[in-house]
Formats: structure tokens, C-alpha cells, sequence
């Protein structure tokens, strides 16, 4: 009896083998194809000369590093990037959170306004920044006449990254504020009613029972928003035109990259780029997770 | 107590109104100005809000001028074989993941959590390079390929797999089902709300990528409706009133959709985001 149990058992255990890598393996050609060998590719070619046509490639050590790390333009984008994320992340996120706690109630055109407010996330960067960029027009935009200035909004160093984060923290509050909702249907409703009986104003609740609750929820956008602000690239390429003053005070890491690989087909030094991306923002990453020991209340 | 609530009521309705009025003016903008002369866009002196006359003109210059028919039918088939194959890659690998034991699935899982970790570009160049050397650029296979599979489908169906309980397995095996068959009646069908959710997903990122299809087809009658705007916004520098045309005749179709199926693209985007 003992027998023919294990029989069965390694039987099934070599169907659940072949099911499994069956049902993987379509996947795993995939992952291993067009994101492992591609990451070893691009680390690869960070090393090389990029030759004519894209043939001929020339290995050329750590120059490319060389390069990029004393070259102005790279910490420039890396300051560019760092001031785009210090505008849209927080802002979005505090934005999104007060909204999604508005709307966390039974009340009157719920739907409506978060369908509304959801509504840039379903329209294509490109007619975003498209629009935007016509609102923030120096001579006829409707920013300028509305409030009686005459800013020249992205086209002045000093402000067109702050102006362009704008665009990001539209287009992205609705997203968070989604996330944020499914996270506060998590908070059971008498925390609220029995900090009510001992007397807690709405604001006392929010920041002793709402945030403590959700800052898992939180922990994750931030964690996610931080790393899409930094990998931005389709606001910034469709806002500033060529030949735009501001460009140089604008220009992300991920347009750089773009600009190097693509435009210039130098893609060795575009690999260059990329790598660095990826050290930056593995970098952010491990900080935030140290981090969140401090703040993130997980029961 | 009663006039405290009413008065609270109030001020957060205002508070939201004043917000979706922020959320709405860059669309109403937008459709405005498509129905403007370039004239009258660039007229300060007194400044037009409202058209005097509506130009569909723009519409149909717009249309004829930049191929739209083709531009959403590439996105199409772009956004379709997309779904297509995350949604099937995902639920295989995801039923395997979360319901089966087999050797080598801790690696497999790893390296699906893995890709979730790197950002995107660093995959761009060779993927750019393998496309162009296979002289399949300026395709639409070129268009769906590195969405072929999907690390993070693949996490969201794991997930959901995981949730289902364990009995229906046992009694589908009773019944002499094998792995396959169990998987195909009893299983999948279960997960039906989750692959919803990735195939919206799946679509509302894919017609906003813009730098792969910007890059990899470049053949005017190759383009989709991102990669044509911005190569629109080139060439017609400061005619804004067919700029925005052309944004609108863009988006619309995702808009309307979006308002039509709300509940599920909410939903889909929450619980795949959320879940990320």
C-alpha cells in the first residue's frame, strides 16, 4: 500500500514537472530573450565603441564611463530628473491621498468625479504634453491670460522642469488616487466611528488611523512613482522642441539615453546612460526599503 | 451636529468641483481650440475663448493629411496582438507559479520578479537591434514585440491563482482530469476578472508607449497614433488648432471606451496596479 502511494506521488510529481515547465516555458523564452540577454547586452555594449551603421563595434573599456562621469551634461540630467521627481512624486501623492479620502464615502457624484479625475491616464503623453504645452504658450496661452502674466513657462531655464512636473502630477493623479481607494476599502469603518465617539476631528483622523493604515499602500506608489519620475521621458521630449533655451536645464536621464542611442546612434554611450539609470534608481530603491522600516506599519 | 455635516459636505464638493475643473480645462482647451481658426488661436487682442465659427475644416485636414484610418489601425493590431499574447503567456506561467510544485520554479519566479525590478530602457537597445537585424522593423510584429510576455501579467495572474482554493483541484483530479484539462475547465475560467484586468492594462499602456513605437517603425505608414502625433507636432510647429485636432481624433476612441466600461478599467487598473 505504502508502495503504490509513492508510485502515485512521483508520478504526480513528475506531471506537476512537465505541466509546470510547459505552462512556464512560453514565458520564460520570452523573459530570457527580451530582458535577460538584452540587460547582459547593454552592459556589454557599455564597454564599446559604437561603430559606423551600428558595425564594427570597438571595445574601448571603461571610456564611455570615463566620459559620461566628467562629461557636465550627464549630472546636469541626473539634476533635471532628481528636480522632476521632487516635484511629482510628493505632490501627486499628497494630492491623490486627500482625494481618495474625499471620495471614500457614500456621497453624491462619487463616480463622476473619479472618473474625472482618472481621465489623463487614458490619453496618449504625447496629446497631453501636446496641450499643455499650448496652455503654457508665452504669447497665446490660456495660462497667461488667465492669470494676466507674461511667464515664459518652459522656455525659461529656471522654471520649464517645475512646469513639466505640473503636466506629470496631472496626468498621474488619478492613478494614485485609484490605488489609494482600493487601499482605504482595507481600513475597517469603526476605527473611524470610535475615534468620532472619543472626539477626533477629521484631520486628527487622517493622520492617526488613515495613514498608519494605508502606509503600505503608500509605501508601494512611492516606491513605484519614484522610479516612473525617474524614467521620464515623453513629457519632456514632446514639451521642448529643439533649439528650445531650456532644454539643457530639462533634459532627463531617459532623454539623454534616447538622444545618444537614437538620435546620434551612438549606442554604446546610450548603453552608458541606461546602466547609469539603472544604478540610480537601484540605488533609491534600496534606500526607500531601509526606510520604510521607520514608518510602515505592516499587522 | 446636522448643519456641521452639511457645511463639511459642501466644502468638500467644492474642493472636488475645483479639482475636476483643474482636470478638465486642459481638455476643454483642447477641443476648443480644434475648432478654431489659426487666426483666432493666436489672437490676443481680444483674446477668443469660443470659436466664432466651429472649423470642422481641421478635422478633415487632420484626417486626410496624417492617414488616421491607418494610424488606429496599426495601433489596433498593435494594442490586439498585444493582449493576446500577454493575457495567454500570463495565464499559463501563472497558473504554473501559483498552483503547481516542479523543480526550477523558484528560479523561473525569480527571474519573472527580476525583470519587474530593472526599468524598461535598458532593454530597448537590443531589442531595437535583434528587430532591425531581422529586418522586421517597420511592422506590426515589430510594434507588439516586447510585450510578447509579461513579467508583471505573469506576477498579477500568480496572485490570483494563489487566491483560488485548493479543493476544486483536488475534486478535478477525482474526476480523472489531468493537469491540462483541469487547468482549461476549472481553473483559468476562475481568473476571468484578472485577465480582464491585464488585458486592459495591457492596452491603455500600450497606446501610451511612445519611444519604442517612435524608434522601431519609422515608415510613415507604419506609425501609431502616439508615434504620428509627435512626429506631427514637427512639422506643424505652431498650427495648434490642427495639433489639437489631431490630440483629440487621437484620444477619443480610449476616452469613449474608457467611459463606456469605467468601472472595469478602474477596477482593472487598480487591482493590477495595486497588486504590482
Amino acid at each position: 500500500m505504502a508502495g503504490k502511494n509513492k508510485v502515485k506521488k512521483t508520478a504526480q510529481a513528475r506531471n506537476e514537472f512537465i505541466w509546470g515547465w510547459l505552462f512556464v516555458l512560453p514565458t520564460m523564452i520570452g523573459l530570457i530573450v527580451l530582458n535577460i540577454y538584452p540587460i547582459i547586452d547593454t552592459i556589454r555594449q557599455s564597454f564599446y565603441k559604437t561603430g559606423d551603421f551600428g558595425i564594427g563595434d570597438k571595445f574601448v573599456g571603461l571610456d564611455n564611463y570615463v566620459k559620461m562621469l566628467t562629461d557636465g551634461e550627464i549630472w546636469q540630467a541626473l539634476l533635471n530628473t532628481f528636480k522632476y521627481a521632487i516635484v511629482e512624486v510628493p505632490f501627486s501623492i499628497a494630492i491623490a491621498l486627500v482625494l481618495a479620502v474625499l471620495l471614500n464615502r457614500k456621497m453624491k457624484g462619487r463616480s463622476v468625479y473619479r472618473a474625472i479625475f482618472f481621465l489623463p491616464m487614458v490619453c496618449a503623453p504625447a496629446a497631453v504634453a501636446m496641450v499643455w504645452r499650448w496652455l503654457y504658450n508665452s504669447e497665446f496661452g490660456l495660462l497667461n491670460h488667465i492669470f494676466h502674466t507674461d511667464i515664459k513657462w518652459v522656455s525659461n531655464p529656471k522654471t520649464a522642469v517645475y512646469c513639466i512636473a505640473v503636466i506629470g502630477v496631472w496626468s498621474i493623479i488619478g492613478y494614485n488616487m485609484v490605488l489609494f481607494l482600493a487601499g482605504l476599502q482595507e481600513v475597517p469603518h469603526d476605527y473611524y466611528e470610535a475615534a468620532s465617539i472619543d472626539g477626533a476631528s477629521g484631520v486628527r483622523q487622517f493622520f492617526s488611523i488613515t495613514i498608519p493604515l494605508i502606509s503600505p499602500t503608500i509605501f508601494f506608489v512611492c516606491v513605484t512613482r519614484v522610479i516612473g519620475g525617474l524614467q521620464v521621458f515623453d513629457l519632456i521630449y514632446m514639451v521642448m522642441e529643439r533649439g528650445n533655451p531650456a532644454l539643457e536645464k530639462t533634459q532627463s536621464l531617459v532623454y539623454l539615453f534616447y538622444d545618444a542611442s537614437f538620435v546620434e546612434k551612438n549606442m554604446g554611450y546610450g548603453s552608458t546612460i541606461v546602466v547609469f539609470l539603472l544604478v540610480v534608481i537601484m540605488i533609491l530603491t534600496v534606500f526607500q526599503m531601509i526606510a520604510q522600516k521607520k514608518w510602515v506599519y505592516y499587522n | 451636529m446636522e448643519t456641521r455635516k452639511k457645511i463639511m459636505s459642501v466644502v468638500i464638493h467644492v474642493v472636488l468641483i475645483l479639482v475636476s475643473i483643474t482636470m478638465l480645462v486642459p481638455f476643454a482647451w483642447m477641443i476648443l481650440t480644434a475648432f478654431k481658426t489659426v487666426s483666432e488661436s493666436t489672437q490676443v487682442n481680444p483674446f477668443v475663448i469660443f470659436p466664432k465659427e466651429w472649423q470642422w475644416e481641421n478635422f478633415t485636414t487632420v484626417i486626410n493629411n496624417m492617414n488616421f484610418f491607418m494610424l488606429y489601425k496599426n495601433t489596433l493590431l498593435m494594442i490586439f496582438f498585444r493582449i493576446v499574447a500577454a493575457v495567454l503567456t500570463a495565464t499559463l506561467a501563472g497558473y504554473a507559479l501559483g498552483r503547481l510544485n516542479f523543480k526550477g520554479k523558484g528560479l523561473a519566479f525569480g527571474l519573472v520578479l527580476f525583470q519587474m525590478m530593472v526599468p524598461a530602457q535598458i532593454f530597448i537597445i537590443p531589442q531595437y537591434l535583434m528587430i532591425t537585424k531581422l529586418n522586421l522593423a517597420n511592422t506590426i510584429f515589430a510594434l507588439v514585440f516586447p510585450g510578447l510576455v509579461t513579467a508583471f501579467g505573469t506576477f498579477l495572474l500568480r496572485q490570483a491563482y494563489m487566491g483560488l482554493p485548493k479543493d476544486l483541484e483536488e475534486a478535478a483530479r477525482l474526476d480523472g482530469c489531468n493537469i491540462g484539462q483541469t487547468f482549461l475547465f476549472i481553473m483559468a475560467p476562475l481568473t476571468r476578472s484578472s485577465m480582464v484586468a491585464l488585458g486592459i492594462f495591457t492596452a491603455v499602456f500600450a497606446f501610451k508607449d511612445l519611444m519604442w513605437p517612435m524608434i522601431i517603425n519609422t515608415d510613415k505608414n507604419m506609425l501609431v497614433l502616439s508615434s504620428a502625433l509627435a512626429k506631427m507636432q514637427g512639422q506643424y510647429a505652431s498650427k495648434y488648432p490642427e495639433l489639437m485636432a489631431a490630440s483629440l481624433i487621437a484620444c477619443l476612441p480610449m476616452i469613449i471606451i474608457y467611459l463606456l466600461f469605467q468601472k472595469q478599467f478602474i477596477e482593472g487598473i487598480a487591482t493590477s496596479g495595486g497588486k504590482l
